[in-house]
C-alpha cells in the first residue's frame, strides 16, 4: 500500500489530529512520500524482530510464573543453534535496512535536484525569529512566506544571521541546518497547489515558538502572478535588511522588490572575517 | 569584589523563579535545622561525608540522584503543563518563554548528570566490589573526591535557581547560541562549571571502576568469564567513562574560554567554527548514551537471571554483545548531526553503522527472554521493572533505528519524535535499571526491604504514565512540531499534548508511591528484615555477606570456582561453612578523609568563582586543592587496621545468625526466600542426574 493510503487509514480509526495534520504524514512532494515510505518499510522489516519479543515476553511471562508447574531447566544456559539465530536474524535485517540506508540517503540527498528542469533558486536566511527568503531570479525577497511553484524543483539555499536555525517543510521534505558563515542546502519539489507550512526546528531564543511559515504552493501561472505583486512592494535594500534582521519575531508574512545584489553572499561573508565588521554595524 | 555578581542576580524576575528559590533555599535552612535540632552534624560527617566506604560512597550517589530527580520531574511537570495549555502564539500558558528554556535545559542536564550518573555510579559503587569479592574501591580517596565532585556539579544547578540564571541553551549547549555575543550572561556559564565538576568525577570514577575490576577482584576470579554480568558491564561503563568524559571536558572548557577570555574555538571567523563544538560534543554524547544504559543492562542481567533461579542465558554472547556496544558506541556519533550539511556518503557510513549497534542489542533482548524460558519466574519489583523494560525499551530501539536512516532523520531531527525516543531509552532502559538495582541491593544495603506493595504501585505508575506520556510525542514529532517550543500555532496538537500531560501525571503519582514505599519501609523494616543476607536467593558473591555487610565485606575473601559461585554453593549445600580461622588476616582499611569534602567545596567555590569571574576565589580555591592533596600525599596514617580476631568473631556471628534463622529460631516474620524456591529442587534433580551417570 502506498504511504499516503497507509496514513489515510490510520487516520479512518479516527486518531485525532491525523485527518487535519499536515506534517510528513500527508506529504505533498515526491522527497516527503519516499521518507514516509522509508518509515513504512522499516517499521515491516523491524517487526520481523519487535513481534516475537513482545509475543516471547507475554508467553513466557505467563508460562513459566514459579506458580505454573511447568518445565523448569536452571542449568539450561547455552545453545548454538539460539545462538546462531538471534545474531543471524538481526544482522541479516540490518544488512536489509543498511541496503535502503545506502541507496536512500543517495537518492534522497537535500544537496541534489529531485525534479527534472531548471530549478528555481531561493537564498533562505534565518533571523531573529522569522526567515528571509529570497528570489534572486525574481528579484523579490519575502519574510514569513515562501511561496512555491508546482512541480517546480525549488533550490533553496541556506545560512544564518543569527544563532543556528534549522528549516522544514514537513510535508515536502525534511530540514538542513542554517548556520552564520556557512552555505547550505535544500531541494524540494511541491506536488500540487496547497497551502502548507515550515518552520525553524533548532531552538533560537525566545520567539523561537512562533517561528513559522506559511508555504504557499499555486500553479506556476498564479506564482507568476503573485511575483509579479511582490515587484511593486518597497525594494530589501541595506537599510531595510538592518531593519529586519534586527527588529525580533514578526509573525506576518512581508513581501519585498529588488533585493539588494549579493545580499546572501554579503550575510555569509561577514562571519568569515571579524575584522570586516558586520553588516549591519551599531552606528 | 563579587566579579559580576550584583542585585540583578536575585530571582525575583519572576513568580515560578521566586518560588523555586524560596523551595531551595528553606529546604537548605530547613535541613540545617533539622541536623542541629537532632544532634546528627557529627554523625552525617564521621559516619558519611568523610568515609571513604565505597558502600557508603554508593549510597550517596544514590541519594543524590533522588533528590535531583524530585527537582527535575517538577521541572518536567511543569514543561507538560505548559504545552497542555500552550495552544496560541505569544505568550499563552503558565509558563513564560525563557523560563521555559530554563527548564528544559536544567531538566536534561539534571536528568543526565546528575540524576541517572550518580544512579549508576552509585550502584556499581555499592556492588560491583562486592560481586567481585573485594575489600574497597583500588581509590577509596579518589572515589570520595569524584563523588564530592559529582555533589558539587549539582550544587551549582541549584544555586543557579537563586543566584542568576541558568543557561536557555538545552543540555547540550551548542554555540552560538551559548556564546557571547547572543548569550553574554551567568547562564551557559553555569551549565558549563557543572558539566566540568561532573564530567571530571566522572573520569575519576572510571579509572576507578577499571583498576577496581583489574586489580581488586578474589582468587578465582582471574577467570574473567566467571564475573557476574554487572562486572562487565560495569567495566565497559568505566572504559567509555574513561575515554569520552575528555571530550566533553575539553568542549565545555573551549567554550567557557571562548566565552570569557574571548578566543576563538566555536566562534565564525578567525578559525572557529560552532560545528567544531557539536562534534566534540557527540564525540562524547554518543558514547554517553551507552553509558547510562550498560550499567542497566547489567542490572537486568542479575535480576533476570535471580529472579528466573536460573543461570543467565548465552552469557558469553551477552559479555561480547557489551563489548561490541562499548567498541561501536564511539563509530556514530555523527548521527546527531545529519542535518547539518554532510554529504550523502558520510551521513550513509554513520547511519549503518548506527544499525550495526542493534544487532548486539537484539541479541541481548532475546537472551535475556531465553533465560526466562524453563525458568521459575518470581515477579519481584525487581523483575517487574526488568520485564517492563523488555518490552518497551524495544520501542525505543526501533525508533533508534528510524532515525539512524538519514532521510527519514532529517524529518524527524529535532523533533518531539526525537524527545520521545531518547526517553523511550532513558526511561524504561536506563532508570527502569536504575531503580530495579535500587530495589535489588536495598536489603543489602540496609539490612530490610523495600515494601513490596508500594514498590509494585510505583511500578504500574511508573510505566502506564511513561507510555501515556511519551507515545503521543511520536506522534506530534510527524505532525511536525519541534522540541522545546512552549506554545504552538496547531490546535490539533492540543489532545495529544493533554494526554502527555495525564502522563507525567501518572509518573508523578509514582514517585509518590515510591516515597511512600520508602517511608513505610523504614517504619516496617522489622517485618522486612534480611536476616540472612540473601533476600532473593541470590546468585552472585554480594548476596554471601551480611546485610548490610562489614566496613571490610568479607571476613576472609571468598574463593570464586565457577559463574554464579553463590548460587552453586548453595546448590551444594556449601553456601555457609564454618569459618576457618587460619584463613583470616589482619587487615587494613581506609580512614575517613576530611580532604575529599573539603576538595568538593572548594571545586565548587571555584566553579561559582569562575562563573562570576571573581578571580581572587579562584586562584584561593585553586591553591587550597592543591595544597590539600599535597597535604595528603604527605601523610602516612591513612589506615585503620582490623584484627584478624574481630574478622573471624563477625564471621561467625553471621552464621550464628543464619544457623539461628534455618532453626526457625528468629526471623518467623520474614521467610527465607530460597526455602519457598528451588534450591530443594535443584539439588533433587542433580542428585538424580548424577545417580543417572
Amino acid at each position: 500500500m502506498p504511504p499516503r493510503r497507509t496514513v489515510a487509514a490510520l487516520a479512518a480509526i479516527g486518531l485525532p489530529g491525523l485527518a487535519e495534520a499536515a506534517g510528513a504524514l500527508s506529504p505533498n512532494g515526491p522527497v516527503a512520500e519516499a521518507q514516509l515510505g522509508i518509515l513504512l518499510t522499516a517499521l515491516g522489516l523491524m517487526a520481523i524482530v519487535v513481534l516475537p519479543v513482545w509475543l516471547l515476553a507475554a508467553v513466557f511471562v505467563l508460562r513459566y510464573r514459579s506458580t505454573a508447574g511447568q518445565t523448569y531447566r536452571p542449568e539450561e544456559d547455552f545453545d548454538l543453534k539460539v545462538d546462531l539465530v538471534i545474531w543471524a536474524v538481526p544482522a541479516l535485517i540490518v544488512i536489509a535496512i543498511g541496503t535502503i540506508v545506502w541507496t536512500r540517503t543517495h537518492q534522497l540527498d537535500p544537496y541534489a535536484q529531485i525534479a527534472p528542469g531548471d530549478s528555481l533558486r531561493i537564498e533562505a536566511v534565518a533571523l531573529d525569529w522569522k526567515w528571509l527568503f529570497i528570489y534572486p531570479d525574481l528579484g523579490i525577497a519575502t519574510v514569513n512566506e515562501l511561496a512555491l511553484p508546482a512541480g517546480t524543483n525549488a533550490e533553496i539555499a541556506l545560512t544564518s544571521d543569527t544563532v543556528i536555525n534549522s528549516l522544514i517543510v514537513p510535508g515536502l521534505a525534511g530540514q538542513i541546518m542554517a548556520m552564520a558563515g556557512m552555505r547550505t542546502e535544500l531541494n524540494v519539489v511541491a506536488d500540487a497547489p496547497a497551502l502548507m507550512w515550515g518552520r525553524n526546528t533548532q531552538y533560537s531564543g525566545e520567539g523561537f515558538a512562533d517561528q513559522e511559515f506559511r508555504v504557499p504552493v499555486t500553479t506556476p501561472e498564479d506564482f507568476a502572478a503573485w511575483a509579479e505583486t511582490a515587484r511593486r512592494e518597497r525594494p530589501l535594500d541595506r537599510a531595510a535588511y538592518c531593519n529586519l534582521a534586527t527588529e525580533g519575531a514578526t509573525s506576518e508574512p512581508r513581501r519585498y522588490s529588488a533585493p539588494e545584489g549579493g545580499l546572501f553572499k554579503a550575510i555569509m561573508m561577514q562571519y568569515m572575517d571579524q575584522d570586516r565588521g558586520r553588516l549591519c554595524s551599531d552606528d | 569584589m563579587l566579579g559580576r555578581l550584583s542585585w540583578d542576580a536575585s530571582p525575583f524576575y519572576g513568580v515560578i523563579p521566586a518560588i523555586a528559590a524560596s523551595v531551595v533555599v528553606l529546604a537548605a535552612i530547613g535541613t540545617i535545622v533539622l541536623l542541629t535540632v537532632m544532634r546528627r552534624w557529627r554523625w552525617l560527617w564521621s559516619e558519611w561525608l568523610t568515609s571513604l566506604d565505597h558502600k557508603k560512597i554508593g549510597i550517596m550517589y544514590v541519594v543524590l540522584a533522588a533528590i535531583m530527580l524530585a527537582r527535575a520531574f517538577i521541572e518536567a511537570g511543569l514543561m507538560r503543563t505548559q504545552q497542555a495549555l500552550g495552544a496560541g502564539a505569544g505568550d499563552v500558558g503558565p509558563v513564560g518563554a525563557e523560563h521555559f528554556a530554563q527548564l528544559f535545559s536544567t531538566h536534561g542536564t539534571i536528568m543526565i548528570f546528575f540524576v541517572l550518573m550518580p544512579f549508576m555510579t552509585g550502584l556499581i559503587n555499592f556492588a560491583m566490589p562486592l560481586q567481585i569479592g573485594a575489600r574497597d574501591m583500588t581509590f577509596p580517596w579518589m572515589n570520595s573526591i569524584a563523588l564530592m565532585l559529582t555533589i558539587g556539579g549539582a550544587g551549582l544547578v541549584m544555586a543557579s535557581l537563586v543566584i542568576g540564571k541558568f543557561s536557555t541553551g538545552g543540555w547540550t549547549g551548542y554555540p552560538n547560541f551559548t556564546g557571547a555575543e547572543v548569550n553574554p550572561g551567568v547562564g551557559p556559564d553555569y551549565w558549563i562549571w557543572a558539566l566540568t565538576l561532573g564530567g571530571a568525577g566522572s573520569t575519576l570514577t572510571g579509572i576507578n571502576i577499571v583498576a577496581t575490576i583489574w586489580k581488586e577482584r578474589t582468587t578465582g576470579l582471574d577467570h574473567l568469564m566467571w564475573m557476574p554480568l554487572f562486572c562487565w558491564t560495569s567495566l565497559c561503563t568505566a572504559l567509555l567513562m574513561i575515554f569520552a568524559f575528555p571530550a566533553l571536558t575539553v568542549a565545555t572548557v573551549m567554550l567557557w574560554l571562548d566565552r570569557t577570555f574571548g578566543f576563538h574555538f566555536f566562534t565564525q571567523g578567525d578559525g572557529g567554527n560552532m560545528m567544531q563544538y557539536v562534534n566534540l560534543f557527540w564525540m562524547w554524547g554518543h558514547p554517553e548514551v551507552y553509558i547510562l544504559i550498560l550499567p542497566a543492562f547489567g542490572v537486568y542481567s542479575e535480576v533476570i537471571g535471580t529472579f528466573s533461579s536460573k543461570k543467565l542465558f548465552g552469557y558469553t554472547s551477552l559479555v561480547w554483545a557489551t563489548m561490541a556496544i562499548a567498541v561501536l558506541s564511539f563509530t556514530v556519533w555523527l548521527h546527531h548531526f545529519f542535518t547539518m550539511g554532510a554529504s550523502a556518503n558520510v551521513n550513509a557510513i554513520f547511519g549503518i553503522a548506527t544499525m550495526v549497534i542493534a544487532v548486539p542489542t537484539g541479541v541481548k533482548v532475546y537472551d535475556w527472554l531465553l533465560t526466562m524460558r524453563h525458568g521459575r519466574l518470581r515477579f519481584d519489583v525487581p523483575m517487574l521493572y526488568a520485564v517492563g523494560f523488555i518490552v518497551t525499551f524495544v520501542v525505543g530501539g526501533v525508533t533508534g533505528v528510524l532515525m539512524a536512516i538519514p532521510p527519514f532523520d532529517y524529518v524527524v531531527h529535532n523533533s518531539t519524535f526525537l524527545v520521545a525516543h531518547f526517553h523511550n531509552m532513558v526511561i524504561p532502559g536506563s532508570l527502569f535499571g536504575m531503580m530495579a538495582g535500587a530495589t535489588f541491593w536495598f536489603p543489602k544495603a540496609f539490612g530490610f526491604r523495600l515494601d513490596e506493595t508500594w514498590g509494585r504501585r510505583g511500578f504500574w505508575f511508573w510505566i502506564v504514565g511513561f507510555y501515556l506520556a511519551f507515545m503521543p510525542l511520536y506522534v506530534l514529532g510527524l505532525f511536525g512540531m519541534s522540541r522545546r517550543m512552549a506554545t504552538y500555532l496547531h490546535p490539533e496538537w492540543q489532545p495529544w499534548l493533554i494526554a502527555a500531560w495525564a502522563g507525567a501525571g501518572l509518573v508523578g503519582c509514582g514517585l509518590i508511591c515510591q516515597a511512600i514505599m520508602l517511608y513505610v519501609s523504614i517504619r516496617d523494616r522489622e517485618r522486612l528484615r534480611d536476616i540472612t543476607g540473601d533476600a532473593w536467593d541470590g546468585r552472585t558473591l554480594e548476596w554471601l555477606a551480611p546485610s548490610p555487610p562489614p566496613e571490610w565485606n568479607f571476613g576472609a575473601r571468598p574463593v570464586v570456582t565457577g559463574r554464579d559461585e553463590f548460587g552453586e554453593r548453595k546448590l551444594n549445600d556449601e553456601a555457609y561453612p564454618v569459618p576457618d580461622r587460619t584463613a583470616y588476616r589482619d587487615i587494613e582499611i581506609p580512614a575517613n578523609a576530611a580532604t575529599a569534602p573539603l576538595i568538593g567545596i572548594f571545586a565548587f567555590l571555584l566553579a561559582f568563582a569562575a562563573i562570576w569571574w571573581m578571580w581572587w576565589l579562584v586562584w584561593i580555591s585553586a591553591g587550597a586543592i592543591f595544597l590539600l592533596v599535597l597535604w595528603r600525599s604527605m601523610r602516612f596514617d591513612l589506615h585503620r587496621q582490623v584484627s584478624a580476631e574481630t574478622l573471624y568473631q563477625a564471621d561467625m556471628a553471621h552464621r550464628r545468625t543464619i544457623l539461628a534463622h534455618a532453626n526457625g529460631d528468629i526471623g518467623s516474620g520474614a521467610p527465607m526466600r530460597h526455602a519457598r524456591g528451588t534450591e530443594g529442587y535443584l539439588a533433587k534433580e542433580r542428585r538424580e542426574r548424577e545417580g543417572q551417570a
